[in-house]
């Protein structure tokens, strides 16, 4: 197990290098440069002797090869370079936003959990009831609502009946957590919403299989009562799926959530991406390209290993 | 023991009916279904796949699925009346009083919690034990049922058991509370042959040591021979015959318990030139011909028979369901079957058609990184024999022994660490991809489930027609539904079964379909992998028969894995014995059969039960010890010496060869 761990954090090193090698080339065959944006974005006349200054100063005019090297050097030593817009490093920008993101990403799947969990098991016991029919409109309804709609609906609900909006300057949750929640959990209801609906669908239809095994049947024959077939025999094994489920759905909410960040008007992960692109401001894109694969591997490997620890079939050697 | 009492009854089950209710409309599963278990007594239920035995168990537990399975009738189990008992009440049966042991050890266990939970969980529901008595009486049980090192054996998990250790664990789970009945619905039939030997005598022993009454659900007529005081026949949701075993085994009074004990193939019978089969399906349930249910397949059917029979008492002392039962007493009817005389024949002059010479195939071990490590899996070791044109070769073992892999090496599906394979003289493992082509066209695979081996995408007409296309046999479209035709009917299928999909035929239509299959390229050889296991008992003795006529008519030659030695024995006229991957004796048919070498196939044989109770009751359980070997520890010497009665030192020391000890008639065994 311990072996099984160790080498499939080595592992993650080819994984990133490649990840490294490819959006270093991808984003240099994309036409235009940060230069352009920064001098010539907002219609000003610039010279081209400027804009040349520009770019010698930022490294651009470096042979693409030589970029590489120090790109890849820089990966090698964990430094991801200086952002090209605001010359700042470009892990200080995403550390900014990194809190702010994964503490929604977190929220929205406690959240998620907390409800899909009763959710799915209640609409799979109740199989074809009204129970059952009623989660299953809720739950589409959580697949086919996007996001940011969603939170638009929170936002207007909560200035139509109580006259109020969330704050939308962040405070840390150390600073402080009143501030810091009343400002996220609005947010991570809106993601978390979609989030719930996919796992409680997942649970409900893993829980209906399950229940068909033949070791539910034998957990009834031995005459053990009825909770204990659900919570003891039939759940752990039902959530084993629904674990894969959960853990792509929190890395994506990690990078992916552009619109709603802007709703709620959150300086997120998403909202640097998208700005980071925009400005093709090349470290800081390859730097967050980085973060997001990194959360991706990462990910991965603690759902592999969350798998082993539930399931005893799974020992990895 | 508990004292006798006036009424020894402890299950009475009358008139049961339990329907389903699903798209295809009312499925009737069982149908005024009548019995007694007496205490202390062992009751078989017997019958074929949809006779309703297994729904009667499930209803008797209450275990049927709520919202489509309607039961009517009544059960009094020790007094009370089951189907009225609220939930509650019921579920403290369940377990406590009734317990049920299951067919697939595989799947009966909760694979994410340990064996010891799974043992205590009764004992701290049913009995209020505390954790640590709990925990004392699963050591107790394992030790009953066999387990050795019960202590540590708790704490682990169901997969790090073997199959027939896992059945020992639910029979430990069943008799955990003491109860006063077992209903076990084919404990043994996912279990090898000497593994099922272990089991049966431990049910039986265990049952008559404390008392316990069991139902016992099998197909399989040897078990409840092994078995049974008294027999229930089933047929199509309904019972037709039940009596004592001698008498419905020695004098069967139904048509249908005659039929069925003609067409197994049997160890303590000569062997018959071919097998009385059962003609015809089973009807469908959601659409039963009115009258006798068995009418539509009996040779005996009259007028009368649009009637439904009534039970009716016979010479015997049993009951019977049938309007000619007194005829059949007198012995004016008897059943003829639909046999037709004619005996495959030896026919072993000139070369042979098949040779393997030191067959060899090692599997690496895979770590989760690619590396071996140098590790393998031994599945087949210096197996050799050869085939000739026109005879069938049973190749015959408990699962793992590496039967399967052969044949799989034959057809070229794995390719061979060592050793040769010639087909009709040509190498077919130095031969080019041309020649190799030509050499498939000849050989051809029949597999084992006929469920999951047929595309269901495709139609029959397109399955049974697909070598014809690929090898462009068929000058056109025409020719090409002709000849599908043509194979159709040669295995007994109406070509208008060509339009239909694999899911709309039953389970012989479909082998049937693989056999059609097969014999579109014209092969001279056939590879028939547990061709006839999946099937039941009477359709496996029409394919059987079916499977002879061909060879007959075409010339085949076989290679008959299975496991069944009954099977292998009717049908084989040389056998091949392996075990744990090397072959342990070859011979003629009867030659091993009537006088075997090697201790393994004398083990084998032994351990198989066969349908008749007298033979049955008097054979001194002899046992065989233990399980197979690992792969990752295989045994020093003799593959067989960790489970042989008369392994010595040197057994152990090296490994035997493969000697001709009588005239045709090998077995690599210092020993003999």
């Amino acid at each position: 197990m311990l072996r099984y761990t160790v080498n499939r954090i080595l592992l993650m090193i080819p994984t990133l290098l490649g990840v490294a090698v490819l959006i270093f080339f991808m984003l240099r065959v994309v036409p235009g440069d940060i230069v352009e944006v920064k001098l010539r974005g907002d219609g000003g006349s610039v010279t081209q002797e400027t804009i040349e200054a520009e770019r010698k100063r930022l490294g651009l005019d470096k042979p693409w090869h030589e970029q590489f090297v120090g790109w890849m050097v820089g990966v090698a030593t964990l430094d991801l370079g200086i952002s090209m817009w605001t010359e700042r490093p470009v892990v200080e920008e995403m550390a900014l936003r990194l809190e702010l993101s994964l503490e929604v990403a977190i929220l929205a799947t406690i959240f998620a959990v907390l409800i899909a969990v009763p959710l799915g098991t209640l609409a799979a016991l109740f199989r074809d009831t009204w129970i059952d029919y009623l989660m299953r409109i809720m739950t589409i309804g959580g697949i086919s609502i996007p996001s940011f709609w969603f939170g638009m609906i929170i936002m207007l609900s909560l200035l139509a009946l109580f006259n109020w909006l969330p704050p939308i300057t962040f405070t840390s949750i150390y600073e402080d957590p009143i501030a810091n929640l009343t400002q996220l959990i609005w947010p991570a209801l809106a993601v978390g919403y979609r989030y719930c609906a996919v796992a409680a669908r997942m649970i409900r239809s893993s829980l209906l299989e399950v229940l068909n095994e033949d070791y539910i049947r034998t957990a009834r024959a031995k005459g053990v009562f009825e909770r204990l077939v659900i919570s003891r025999h039939a759940l752990r094994n039902a959530l084993l799926p629904a674990i894969t489920v959960i853990g792509l759905e929190f890395t994506f909410l990690i990078g992916g959530l552009v619109v709603t960040e802007q709703v709620f008007n959150l300086n997120g992960i998403g909202q640097l991406f998208v700005q980071s692109v925009a400005r093709n401001d090349f470290t800081l894109i390859q730097g967050m390209v980085m973060l997001i694969a990194g959360f991706y591997v990462l990910v991965n490997l603690g759902i592999d290993l969350l798998y082993a620890v539930f399931d005893p079939r799974i020992r990895y050697e | 023991m508990r004292p006798q009492t006036a009424s020894a009854c402890l299950l009475d089950v009358a008139d049961l009916h339990v329907h389903f209710e699903t798209s295809r409309g009312i499925v009737r599963a069982v149908e005024g279904l009548s019995f007694q278990v007496r205490r202390g007594e062992v009751v078989a239920i017997v019958g074929e796949s949809g006779s309703g035995k297994s729904v009667s168990a499930l209803a008797v537990m209450r275990l049927l699925p709520r919202l489509t399975g309607r039961t009517r009738g009544r059960i009094l189990f020790d007094g009370k009346s089951l189907l009225d008992l609220d939930d509650e009440a019921m579920r403290q049966i369940r377990g406590r009083d009734i317990s049920m042991i299951f067919q697939e050890p595989m799947t009966s266990l909760n694979p994410l919690l340990t064996v010891g939970l799974q043992i205590t969980e009764p004992l701290t529901i049913h009995l209020g034990m505390s954790d640590e008595a709990a925990r004392a009486r699963a050591v107790e049980l394992l030790q009953l049922v066999g387990i050795p090192d019960a202590e540590s054996r708790l704490d682990q998990y169901p997969h790090q058991f073997s199959g027939g250790m896992r059945q020992r664990v639910m029979i430990a789970i069943g008799l955990a509370c003491n109860p006063k009945l077992i209903i076990a619905d084919e404990p043994t039939t996912a279990l090898d042959v000497t593994i099922q030997a272990q089991i049966l005598e431990l049910m039986k022993e265990l049952s008559r040591k404390l008392d316990i009454a069991l139902i016992v659900i099998t197909h399989n007529l040897g078990v409840v021979a092994r078995y049974a005081d008294r027999v229930i026949v089933m047929y199509a949701a309904r019972m037709v015959e039940e009596g004592a075993a001698e008498a419905v085994f020695h004098r069967p009074r139904h048509p249908y318990s005659m039929g069925l004990l003609h067409s197994v193939p049997r160890l303590d019978h000569p062997r018959g030139a071919r097998l009385e089969t059962i003609e015809g399906l089973v009807p469908n349930l959601a659409n039963a011909p009115p009258g006798c249910r068995f009418g539509p397949r009996c040779p005996f059917r009259i007028e009368a028979c649009a009637e439904e029979p009534e039970l009716l008492p016979t010479d015997t002392g049993a009951q019977a369901r049938c309007h000619r039962v007194a005829e059949i007493a007198e012995g004016r009817i008897t059943w003829a079957g639909s046999g037709v005389a004619g005996t495959a024949q030896t026919a072993r002059d000139g070369g042979a058609l098949l040779s393997v010479r030191h067959l060899t195939k090692h599997f690496p071990v895979r770590g989760r990184f690619g590396s071996s490590g140098g590790r393998v899996v031994r599945a087949v070791e210096d197996v050799s024999f050869d085939i000739a044109p026109g005879e069938t070769l049973g190749l015959v073992g408990e699962s793992g022994c590496g039967k399967t892999t052969v044949g799989r090496l034959i057809l070229r599906l794995e390719q061979p660490t060592g050793g040769e394979i010639s087909f009709a003289g040509a190498d077919m493992l130095t031969a080019s991809a041309a020649e190799l082509q030509a050499i498939r066209r000849k050989i051809q695979v029949i597999f084992q489930d006929p469920y999951s081996s047929l595309n269901p995408r495709m139609t029959v007409g397109q399955i049974v027609g697909e070598p014809l296309h690929v090898y462009k046999l068929s000058p056109d479209a025409k020719a090409a539904q002709a000849r599908v035709a043509e194979l159709l009917s040669q295995v007994g299928l109406r070509p208008e079964l060509g339009e239909r999909y694999p899911h709309q035929l039953s389970g012989g239509q479909r082998q049937r379909v693989g056999i059609a299959r097969a014999l579109a390229l014209e092969p001279s050889f056939i590879v028939c992998d547990e061709a006839v296991s999946a099937l039941d008992v009477s359709i496996q003795g029409q394919i059987i028969n079916l499977l002879e006529d061909l060879q007959r008519r075409l010339g085949l030659a076989y290679l008959f894995i299975a496991h069944d030695l009954a099977v292998v024995r009717h049908i084989s006229m040389r056998v091949v014995v392996m075990y744990f991957g090397r072959v342990m004796e070859v011979a003629d048919r009867d030659a091993i059969y009537a006088d075997a070498l090697h201790p393994y196939t004398k083990v084998l044989l032994d351990a198989a039960p066969v349908p008749d109770p007298t033979i049955e009751k008097a054979r001194a359980p002899r046992l065989i010890q233990g399980e197979l070997p690992s792969h990752a520890a295989p045994p020093t010497g003799c593959v067989f010496n960790t489970r042989c009665p008369m392994a010595s030192a040197e057994c152990r020391a090296t490994v035997p060869p493969l000697e001709e000890k009588r005239p045709g008639h090998f077995a690599a065994c210092i020993k003999v």
